[in-house]
């Protein structure tokens, strides 16, 4: 397949926004120093990436809650944010926070939101549970979609609550097919559609301000980091099925099982995350992994269930012309040996809290590298201990030949003081071009 | 422990290996067939701990393997302590008091959950508070707990200023000196715990168990 380059296209689309020449050339010279780290190469300075998810409400003087409600002025925010500090590449920051209307209208109940169980001024968050029983495999294992369509839709969402009165599409042939559809005018099923089409109608609004949004950063000179984003398939189970303890026993009580519904999850999530690459004409996508940390599973558990369905994944995703950038989140410092696996000069491991340092002498001539300054540090240091943070990581990674992309620990925290912010992005110019 | 049979021994080992479908019928028998002591068969789930807690210290045991450890004394301590109850027995002794929440705005609870546990089955008295504990809550739980050790937990960067006005009101409220606060969480480290003014911070549940031996002089 042709790789995405995402130096054109949509993602250099500017729509109705006038772009100057210089500002071309910006973005050009932005894009081509994200893509240099990633075949192994010398960029002309060490790029700096802006990641965030609450952080431009902090910085624009706007509450959370408004960030994920009010489309125009978080559009003005992350633009702002933007202009000011010229980053190299730019997480769609819109995509990971503007969703409260959708939420709401999906009837969401993962996650808890300003204004649904969290207040104003607090980040969404995830409601660990087990949404999928161990009881479930079986299901889940025959027929994803049925599972998805009878269980877990209604589970996770209530405007899809009325599919549990679906019927097997399997099985539904002939006069079967046409006896059979008469669930379809149930009330409870006829409302979920209507919840669900105003819910998508809402998500096409918010993905109208999403590409003016980017349309206009890319006027301006600035490219998407990422277009699209994954998961691991061990993480897609643990996280949104089992639920994190249940995961855990299952790696006793159900190991056969899960490795079956491993090796299933990496083929639809592969193929889903190409085709949402190409939709988005983008080659760099998003991977933040949770359960691939040193503590929270053994090595040799590491290598059994974590890293086998990740890999594949990993080299379909390389194969069809992309660039993983997974963000290996905690300390990932004895998954390095095995995490190096891949083929050079293909993918971008973005650390959180392993030792950049350590990370380079490993992988140094196999990825680029994206991290790491310390969470606990640009939330609470000052601005000359960011300053000499980044230093640390220019004078131990970039000067002595890393591919290293600044940037946060996993972007920039929500409560980051705009001042440390300023210190981050002037010490990477000063020292670093 | 010596004194334990070779069948103690065994059931001791199956826990520690994390042999569920041997360890929990044995453990059963003992209980409803053979009517053990229920008591020294919990005797038995803690000489595992132990083990299990050693394993982990020493990098072989990691968190799946606290989780199942929990859930098998969960199911063991289902069926033991009816019987206990039954027999008129009373609380064991503990080493000491333990008050432990996430602080607020915060709602994470896994990490939480695994401490209180392991503080648990070590033999202090855990009183868990739960998840988005507003400041007033945790000063009106340790009036009428009195730990000697308070535990503040959180997932977020948000849980730094939760954390240190949390700790600010135990200050305000004249009550710091009775006890030792430790804290925990994903970002948590020696910069949080310097901004938040806790006396320590973990990284992990074995971590937090060694806090609370240390502080309440209990012999590791």
């Amino acid at each position: 397949m042709p790789a995405l380059d995402g130096g054109g296209g949509m993602n250099a689309s500017t729509g109705p926004h006038a772009q100057t020449p210089a500002a071309r050339a910006a973005y050009d010279a932005r894009w081509a120093r994200i893509m240099a780290c990633v075949r192994l190469e010398q960029p002309d300075r060490m790029p700096v990436g802006l990641h965030s998810f609450f952080w431009p409400a902090t910085y624009g003087g706007i509450s959370y809650r408004e960030l994920m409600y009010d489309y125009d002025k978080a559009k003005q925010v992350c633009l702002d944010a933007v202009l000011e500090f010229e980053p190299d590449g730019v997480f769609p920051l819109l995509m990971g926070t503007t969703v409260g209307r959708g939420l709401e209208k999906l009837e969401f109940k993962q996650l808890q939101w300003p204004g649904h169980g969290v207040g104003d001024m607090q980040p969404f968050q995830y409601l660990d549970r087990e949404y999928m029983t161990a009881d479930e495999y079986d299901d889940f294992l025959f027929d994803p979609t049925g599972f998805y369509l009878h269980q877990y839709l209604p589970r996770v969402a209530g405007a899809f609550e009325g599919f549990a009165k679906l019927p097997d599409f399997a099985g539904l042939h002939y006069f079967r097919l046409v006896h059979g559809i008469r669930p379809f005018a149930l009330p409870e099923v006829r409302a979920s559609f209507e919840k669900i089409v105003a819910a998508a109608e809402e998500m096409n609004v918010m993905f109208g301000h999403h590409l003016d949004w980017t349309q206009r950063i890319a006027a301006a000179g600035f490219p998407l980091f990422n277009g699209g984003n994954s998961i691991a398939p061990y993480d897609f189970i643990a996280d949104y099925f089992r639920g994190a303890t249940g995961m855990m026993k299952d790696l006793f009580r159900h190991k056969d099982k899960l490795k079956l519904v491993l090796d299933k999850a990496a083929v639809f999530l592969a193929r889903m995350t190409i085709r949402n690459a190409r939709a988005a004409d983008h080659p760099i996508v998003f991977i933040p992994t949770h359960w691939a940390p040193d503590a929270f599973m053994s090595p040799k558990q590491f290598e059994e269930f974590w890293w086998p369905s990740f890999r594949r994944m990993l080299l379909e995703l390389i194969d069809a012309g992309l660039v993983p950038m997974p963000m290996w989140e905690s300390d990932c410092t004895k998954r390095l040996e095995v995490i190096k696996d891949i083929p050079p000069g293909t993918c971008i491991y973005w650390f959180e809290r392993t030792d950049m340092v350590r990370a380079f002498e490993v992988l140094g001539d196999r990825v680029a590298l994206r991290g790491n300054l310390s969470p606990s540090m640009l939330t609470t240091g000052t601005p000359d201990e960011v300053d000499a943070a980044v230093r640390h990581l220019v004078d131990q990674v970039w000067r002595k030949g890393g591919k290293l992309i600044l940037d946060g620990a996993f972007g920039i925290p929500d409560e980051t003081p705009v001042a440390n912010v300023r210190a981050m992005f002037a010490a990477a110019r000063k020292y670093a071009g | 422990m010596s004194d334990w049979t070779a069948e103690e021994n065994q059931l001791i080992e199956w826990l520690a290996d994390m042999n569920e479908d041997e360890a929990l019928p044995l453990a059963r028998r003992m209980l409803l067939q053979d009517k053990a002591d229920p008591m020294r068969v919990l005797g038995l789930c803690r000489a595992a701990m132990d083990i299990v807690g050693r394993r982990f210290e020493a990098g072989e045991y990691f968190l799946p393997e606290l989780v199942l450890a929990g859930e098998m004394l969960d199911t063991i301590g289902a069926i033991a302590k009816p019987l206990i109850k039954a027999a008129g027995g009373g609380a064991a002794q503990t080493h000491g008091k333990v008050l432990i929440g996430t602080v607020h705005g915060d709602l994470h609870d896994i990490g939480k959950n695994i401490v209180s546990f392991m503080l648990d089955i070590n033999g202090f008295e855990v009183r868990d508070i739960g998840v988005d504990v507003p400041v007033q809550t945790f000063i009106d739980e340790i009036k009428a707990f009195q730990p000697q050790v308070v535990g503040l937990s959180g997932f977020l960067t948000l849980a730094f200023d939760s954390m240190k006005e949390t700790i600010d009101a135990f200050d305000g409220a004249g009550l710091r000196g009775a006890f030792k606060v430790m804290i925990g969480g994903g970002q948590i480290d020696e910069t949080v715990r310097a901004y938040t003014g806790a006396d320590a911070f973990g990284v992990n549940a074995v971590e937090a168990v060694g806090l609370c031996r240390r502080w309440m002089g209990v012999a590791a």
